[in-house]
């Protein structure tokens, strides 16, 4: 641990620490443009030079370790004058196009310049203009305001784990682009736009939208996946502008992905925004929310309790779905779910169906065995975590399931459910290497839990957890991987069938046979709804998408900027979202449409406002109020047993941009999905 | 520059390495431990441009990579540095001119004018007869002759406006002059001969 001295305070730092972080210890800002905590040292950008003690100039802090008894002087009139140069240099090229910059108001670069430049410039040679580059549907380039910092292409190569981004030429003329102006192929890839320091990198559906002062920000959850990333709404009046990522060390660091990011603009599409009834004709028609509850509650009278079903989609806050578990029971049906992709998980052990490890854990596991998932689209974020854990300590990961490019090497164990059974049994080899490990891990996917033997598979992933050591006093290695940012927080609330209930199948089942007669469908797209013609379908939601178009009744609700709720994610985190704007039209709050439609059958639920809501949740499942926090679950006996049967583990999802209304509504992820396609087939030309 | 003004237009559809190149880069690979074998990238850059007429082609490059286990835009990157590296079709003589500073106080202006006077070419530019390509370089490090003009991977040294003109005459009628100093001096020894020490190699030649 050096001890050194700047500005006359003395601070002691870790060993292996920076100058920079050293005089950020001491509480002394240090300009810099290349230098970013999460990437590797460049060096390159020379703003954060300081003066160090008998070294003959100034040092570049951000390259040079602390040593114990070091002097740093930062304030000193040679370190002025070297930022000053610095600024100079770097501005000689710097078109003065600030106006007509999207950066403009959040730029490294401008508030550098203001706090450490000159005040005029004394070039007055030509600048030089640089080519725009094509880096896919999401990146504007104007790469005349490019520095070179080389943040990008160390964020590609390193964080991302697609070395594509480059720097090529040299001197003046070096110019960052990908390889032959490719699509940068990442699903993290707009997160270069937050590290680029300049203008240089911008976002290209944001370009020329709003400026940041004009904005209104609201710090919420993300529910494109289920890892809750945190993200900052950015609103003006009612439309979302644009979505970036918050800093949260546990779960996001400082990513988010491009669909967290960008399917925003879907929020703008294929809007429910009143009331519909299916009339005589079997047309749509727009309603009134009184003939449209009047319309449920004539249906409810003939269906009965044993006829009614529900099922919750996978975006839905953790208060709606306990408002509506609170109305399946004021009205007696037990028919309800929240697993709409029939993944065979229980709500009976919480721990069968949580992220054990925690995505903090991810960086400690030392062999990982991964099932059925991809969590490079299932949770990009979190697999950039993985990443790094392979690059510093070259874990062994092994992968059970559709072939991938992770981004980090794995070895591939096959496709087929029977190589799971061998770990099980200790004969496959890798078994033999989760055993060796110190904190073994297994990621279980929903292409595995989705099969029709899930349970076995679940019961045989606790067997290897159990047989391998995976559980102990401080490490859990069993996981569940979701795809549903409301799934966690249906089975804590229970939101399942109940004695004699049908799970999504049986209700899907019953329907078809018509002995299911109404059929709730809250924000619910995937169910398949070819067989649903003969029930009466109420779609509550906030996208005319799947769902919408087999409803006989649709109820418009609030999208996730539009309503506070409470999220959990896979690990069990307890998260809140807040509101940024407010839904389009006479769509209302998905809890008061229920609380509503309750007081129209006289089953009034016992709550009037949305704390009364939340609290009535908290009541009912305390752990839904430690916010912000996990509570761990407790290691008990759950799976299934039996034999599993033969045959190929297929993909969670088939694609990442267009997973869900929001997304399958958005222009943006539809631009995404095609170019990414179109590279693969260019891919596979060649 | 990006990167379409950076590569020739007309690509190649693909790219092999010869037999005797192949047998070449085991050699070189050799020399590497296996997980740092992309230090192999500068000399099967050289490789792939000597076997094809002195330029690489993008298959080249892609080539390349996937031998090293690199990615693509790595290996861009390196080719793109370096000026030795023609990442265009360069004419049949391929004339490198220095012009740092030493270069420049003896007289290269007058090589450099020589050149543009006979095929009205400037730095980056092929002659119309498609045999010659001139690049402005920085420091050959052969400053002791300066100035120096490197055709292909000769040096040729001493020049003025009248030698450059020899040179290429000799150049376009193949038969190229002697490598080396144009005024024919050895090494960098003093155009007068040995100045100094003379006596010292008298008295070794006694022993």
């Amino acid at each position: 641990m050096p001890k050194l001295t700047v500005n006359g305070i003395e601070v002691e730092v870790e060993d292996g620490a920076t100058i920079l972080q050293a005089c950020e210890e001491a509480g002394f800002e240090i300009p810099r443009f290349c230098y970013h905590e999460r990437l590797s040292i460049a060096g390159n950008c020379r703003m954060c030079l300081v003066d160090m003690e008998r070294a003959p100039k100034p040092v570049a802090s951000c390259a040079m370790p602390a040593g114990d008894g070091m002097v740093i002087d930062t304030q000193s009139d040679r370190v002025k004058k070297a930022r000053e140069g610095v600024m100079e240099f770097l501005l000689v090229n710097h078109p003065l196009d600030c106006p007509i910059c999207d950066q403009g108001g959040e730029c490294d670069l401008q508030d550098q310049a203001m706090g450490y430049g000159h005040d005029s410039s004394r070039y007055v040679e030509n600048k030089r203009a640089v080519d725009e580059k094509h880096m896919g549907p999401l990146i504007k380039t104007v790469m005349t305001r490019c520095i070179h910092c080389t943040r990008c292409v160390r964020f590609a190569t390193e964080v991302a784990g697609v070395p594509e981004l480059g720097a090529i030429g040299r001197g003046e003329n070096m110019e960052i682009t990908t390889y032959l102006e490719k699509t940068l192929a990442s699903e993290l890839s707009a997160n270069v736009i937050d590290l680029c320091p300049v203008g240089a990198l911008t976002s290209r559906p944001y370009a020329f939208v709003a400026r940041p002062w004009e904005l209104t920000k609201v710090e919420s959850i993300d529910v494109m996946d289920a890892q809750g990333s945190n993200i900052r709404v950015d609103a003006r009046a009612s439309q979302v502008m644009r979505i970036m990522p918050r800093l949260n060390e546990a779960v996001n660091e400082e990513w988010i992905s491009d669909k967290a990011r960008y399917a925003h603009d879907g929020l703008r599409r294929q809007r429910l925004d009143t009331p519909y009834v299916r009339n005589k004709e079997g047309r749509l028609e727009k309603a009134s929310w009184d003939d449209a509850f009047a319309a449920i509650a004539g249906q409810l009278k003939k269906a009965k309790a044993a006829g009614t079903a529900a099922i919750i989609g996978d975006q839905v806050d953790a208060e709606t779905i306990f408002a509506m578990k609170s109305l399946m029971d004021k009205i007696g049906s037990v028919h309800m779910d929240c697993r709409q992709d029939g993944a065979k998980l229980s709500a009976k052990a919480r721990a069968s169906y949580l992220f054990n490890s925690t995505i903090e854990g991810c960086d400690d596991a030392d062999a990982i065995l991964i099932v059925g998932s991809n969590p490079r689209i299932e949770a990009p974020v979190m697999n950039a975590r993985i990443r790094r854990n392979h690059l510093l300590n070259d874990v062994a990961i092994a992968h059970i399931g559709e072939a991938a490019d992770l981004t980090y090497p794995v070895s591939h164990l096959g496709d087929e459910i029977a190589v799971l059974d061998e770990i099980a049994a200790g004969t496959h080899p890798f078994a033999k290497t989760l055993a060796e490990a110190k904190k073994p891990m297994i990621i279980l996917g929903m292409g595995a839990l989705r099969r029709a033997d899930g349970a076995a598979i679940l019961g045989r992933a606790k067997q290897i957890a159990d047989d391998t050591g995976m559980v102990a006093s401080d490490w859990n290695g069993f996981n569940v991987l979701h795809v549903a940012a409301s799934r966690v927080a249906g089975l804590d609330l229970g939101f399942v069938p109940g004695k004699g209930g049908y799970d999504v199948d049986g209700i899907v089942k019953h329907a078809e046979a018509g002995e299911i007669k109404l059929l709730w469908l809250l924000g619910a797209d995937e169910v398949p709804t070819a067989g649903l013609d003969k029930t009466f379908v109420v779609y509550q939601g906030h996208h005319g998408d799947k769902g919408a178009s087999v409803a006989d009744v649709i109820l418009p609700g609030a999208a996730y900027t539009e309503k506070d709720g409470t999220y959990v994610n896979f690990e069990g985190r307890v998260q809140r979202a807040q509101r940024a704007t407010f839904a389009p039209g006479d769509a209302k709050d998905d809890w008061a449409i229920l609380r509503a439609f309750s007081a129209v059958i006289n089953k009034t639920l016992p709550f009037d406002s949305f704390e009364a809501l939340r609290e009535a949740m908290i009541e009912a499942v305390p752990h839904l109020g430690d916010v912000d926090d996990i509570t761990p679950a407790k290691w008990v006996k759950f799976g299934g047993a039996g034999k599993l049967q033969s045959g190929t583990v297929p993909a969670a999802l088939d694609q990442f941009y267009m997973t869900c209304p929001i997304s399958r509504a958005s222009e943006t992820m539809a631009e995404c999905l095609k170019a990414a396609r179109e590279d693969a087939t260019l891919q596979a030309a060649e | 520059m990006s990167i379409d003004k950076l590569i020739a237009e007309d690509q190649p559809a693909s790219f092999a390495f010869t037999e005797e190149n192949e047998a070449e880069i085991v050699k070189i690979l050799a020399k590497y431990p296996e997980d740092k074998k992309a230090s192999a990238v500068m000399p099967l850059l050289d490789l792939a441009q000597r076997q094809h007429q002195n330029w690489i082609p993008m298959k080249a490059i892609e080539e390349i990579a996937n031998r090293l286990g690199m990615a693509e835009i790595r290996v861009l990157e390196v080719a793109s540095f370096y000026t030795m590296y023609n990442l265009k079709p360069v004419g049949e003589f391929f004339l490198q001119a220095c012009t740092t500073t030493p270069c420049m106080l003896r007289g290269s202006d007058d090589m450099m004018r020589c050149i543009k006077d006979r095929y009205d070419i400037a730095s980056g530019e092929t002659s119309d007869c498609g045999r010659f390509t001139l690049l402005e370089v920085e420091c050959l490090g052969a400053c002791v002759n300066a100035p120096i003009l490197q055709v292909n991977d000769d040096f040729y040294e001493d020049l003025d406006y009248e030698t450059t003109g020899k040179l290429l005459d000799s150049l376009e009628a193949g038969t190229p002059l002697p490598v080396g100093s144009v005024k024919g001096r050895q090494g960098s020894e003093s155009e007068q001969g040995a100045t100094s020490l003379t006596a010292l190699k008298a008295e070794a030649e006694k022993v």
